[in-house]
């Protein structure tokens, strides 16, 4: 009997050990990986730095794309278009894209609209930007013949739609019920009840969609290649195929000018900070309000 | 609601009547806003509509615009992997093959790494820490693909060239499979330089949504789990995995639609070169992806812009029975913890 007891305690033992070296083992893993990824993106971030503010000059923001081999040259014609396509494309998107959250998760969680919607959803939000691309190029650009920045905002926003949906959606069923039935038992109507009790309790999350919906979309080049394609010369017209940062990158960066190169490299930079900046921006003004 | 509550039941109660009728009295603003909700609701509806459209519209022009290559090749365009502009003739094999190899290789380091990460983050780090790191990996994040691309190119190609296939080259040339996966010239494209920039620039986006899945934990169930004794990783292991399980995967899924469709990163180190005919990992090759961005722009509009259509049309599929795997097997996964408890 007491030998018994002896050898279920020895076992025990020999477990316990066993689980905290489990422990042990897979928390140093742990920690590895998280060294792991840091190493590889701080190395990508400082690599950007280093090139992208070398080829940094006041000219790159006040002088159009310039010629293989030109001397001077800058990238205001593509940071223009940039910000005019990616500002369009948030401002079409988001509306829809919160609508449409806010159905599935208010209006549809139980119909089979609802449940379509949230399927379809998925895959968009998983659809290759490229491919966002070729729809556009079939519906927009082969139509009207010819390339232009319209079709470009109409790419984007596509890619705005899903992101935002999704976020939106998720926020919005994280919301508890008894918040919802505290407002409807004080007679609230329904589109009040969503509007200014579940949408804004979830608004941290919604706006967290939108900003990574806008970021997602500052650096998307697939996307553009075939739609808006590319300008050497500054545009204001939407009609017009309209330069874009990353666009004009990809095509500096492929190519063997080394002033091409150096702009690229500054571009890279200037959309990098971009889009950090504007992070950081957002989680700022957002602090604040909360 | 409140408009349909009942008349009052209590006649005689002077007092209590008071009280009903004054509830019993619709709200003045709900009545004159009648009109809100049914405009929020059919703004919504429409949303959800248009979102179905989108997905039938981007279906229904890839498949026309595929058209003449459907149905010159059919199904064999599958398995052709001739590429051919100026003889006309066009295979997707090749860009199939590229396009699995390089995200595969992506997801096998990605998934782990993206775990430990998210795990260090939620259970591990210290308070202090806690913030910045995860501010820093979603702000990473948000890094565009296209800035990895261009570092892939010209830093880490290179690197990998001289550091990792030349070592490898001289140590496995005997090796019959080995020494034929690390064949090739040194110049660090291919299926490994993309499939590795891939796994770097998923990480961070998978490791902030799965860091955001564990968050949603109750800290109830975490903190009995540990009362009870279990060792950190039992917690994660045995009480967060389950409770996010969904959550998890749907961060994988994510990570690996991304890999799939991903253009810019590997269009710049894939090389862009329609081969089959070496095993080696570090041979330019090709993907769907970068065989469209190359192409496209200056495809004619006949047999060729239709089977880059065609190619688009497969990687929309591709994904899509990603994603139908990933949702059967998240149904599976709730199914067995049913029959569990």
């Amino acid at each position: 009997m007491s030998a018994n007891l002896l050898n279920f305690d020895a076992s025990k033992l020999a477990m316990h050990a066993r689980r905290k070296r489990v422990n042990a083992v897979t928390l140093t893993l742990s920690l590895a990986a998280m060294a792991f990824g840091l190493f590889w993106l701080a190395w990508i971030l400082i690599e950007t730095i280093r090139l992208g503010v070398g080829g940094l000059a006041l000219s790159v923001f006040t002088e159009m794309t310039p010629p293989p081999l030109a001397e001077t040259g800058g990238l205001a014609n593509a940071i223009f278009g940039s910000i005019v396509m990616v500002g369009l494309a948030t401002a079409l998107g988001t509306p829809v894209g919160i609508m449409c959250g806010v159905y599935i998760a208010e209006y549809g969680s139980r119909t089979w609209l609802g449940q379509v919607t949230q399927f379809i959803n998925d895959i968009l939000l998983s659809a290759p930007s490229i491919v966002i691309g070729l729809f556009v190029y079939a519906v927009v650009v082969a139509q009207v013949r010819s390339f232009s920045a319209w079709a470009g905002i109409f790419a984007l926003s596509l890619i705005v739609i899903p992101v935002v949906i999704r976020t939106t959606e998720n926020m919005l069923s994280l919301i508890p019920n008894t918040l919802r039935e505290a407002a409807y038992a004080l007679g609230t109507p329904k589109w009040k009840v969503i509007w200014s009790v579940t949408l804004k309790a979830a608004r941290a999350g919604v706006l967290t969609g939108i900003l990574l919906a806008l970021a997602r979309i500052a650096g998307e080049t697939a996307p553009l290649l075939f739609t808006a394609l590319s300008n050497q010369f500054f545009t204001t017209s939407l009609a017009d195929p309209m330069a874009s940062l990353p666009v004009t990158i990809f095509k500096f960066a492929m190519s063997p000018y080394d002033n091409w190169r150096d702009l690229a490299w500054a571009g890279v930079f200037l959309i990098t900070l971009g889009v950090l900046a504007l992070n950081i921006l957002a989680r700022v003004l957002f602090r604040k309000k909360d | 609601m409140a408009a349909t509550l009942p008349a009052t039941p209590y006649g005689s109660d002077k007092k209590k009547m008071e009280r009903s009728a004054l509830g019993g009295e619709p709200p003045e603003r709900r009545r004159r806003l009648a009109w809100a909700d049914t405009a929020f609701s059919f703004a919504a509806h429409s949303a959800a509509w248009i979102t179905l459209a989108l997905l039938a519209g981007i279906i229904g022009s890839l498949v026309m615009g595929a058209w003449p290559s459907i149905r010159e090749y059919g199904l064999s365009f599958l398995w052709r992997s001739e590429w051919d502009p100026v003889e006309d003739r066009y295979g997707g094999l090749v860009m199939i093959y590229g396009t699995l190899a390089t995200s595969f290789i992506a997801l096998i380091i990605a998934v782990p790494v993206s775990f430990g990460i998210a795990l260090f983050l939620t259970e591990l780090s210290p308070n202090w820490l806690r913030r910045p790191l995860g501010v820093a990996i979603e702000l990473l994040a948000a890094v565009p693909s296209i800035v990895y691309g261009m570092w892939g190119l010209l830093v880490f190609g290179p690197i990998l060239a001289t550091y990792v296939q030349q070592p490898a080259q001289a140590l496995f040339s005997d090796v019959p499979i080995l020494g034929a996966l690390v064949s090739g010239a040194p110049v660090g494209i291919g299926i490994l330089s993309a499939g590795i920039i891939l796994a770097i620039m998923v990480i961070p986006f998978v490791a902030s949504v799965m860091r955001d899945v564990f968050e949603t934990t109750p800290a109830m169930l975490k903190e009995s789990a540990y009362a009870l004794g279990s060792t950190t990783w039992e917690v994660v292991w045995k009480v967060v995995l389950p409770y996010t399980k969904s959550g998890v995967v749907g961060a994988i899924m994510l990570g690996l639609g991304r890999a799939l469709g991903e253009t810019m990163a590997v269009t710049f180190v894939i090389g862009n070169f329609n081969q089959l005919n070496s095993l080696s990992l570090f041979e330019a090759a090709n993907s769907i992806t970068s065989a469209i961005a190359n192409e496209f722009a200056e495809a004619n509009p006949g047999l060729h812009q239709a089977s880059l259509m065609y190619l688009g049309l497969i990687l929309f599929f591709i994904t899509f029975a990603v994603l139908a795997m990933s949702k059967l097997l998240l149904s599976r996964l709730q199914k067995s913890e049913g029959g569990r408890t």
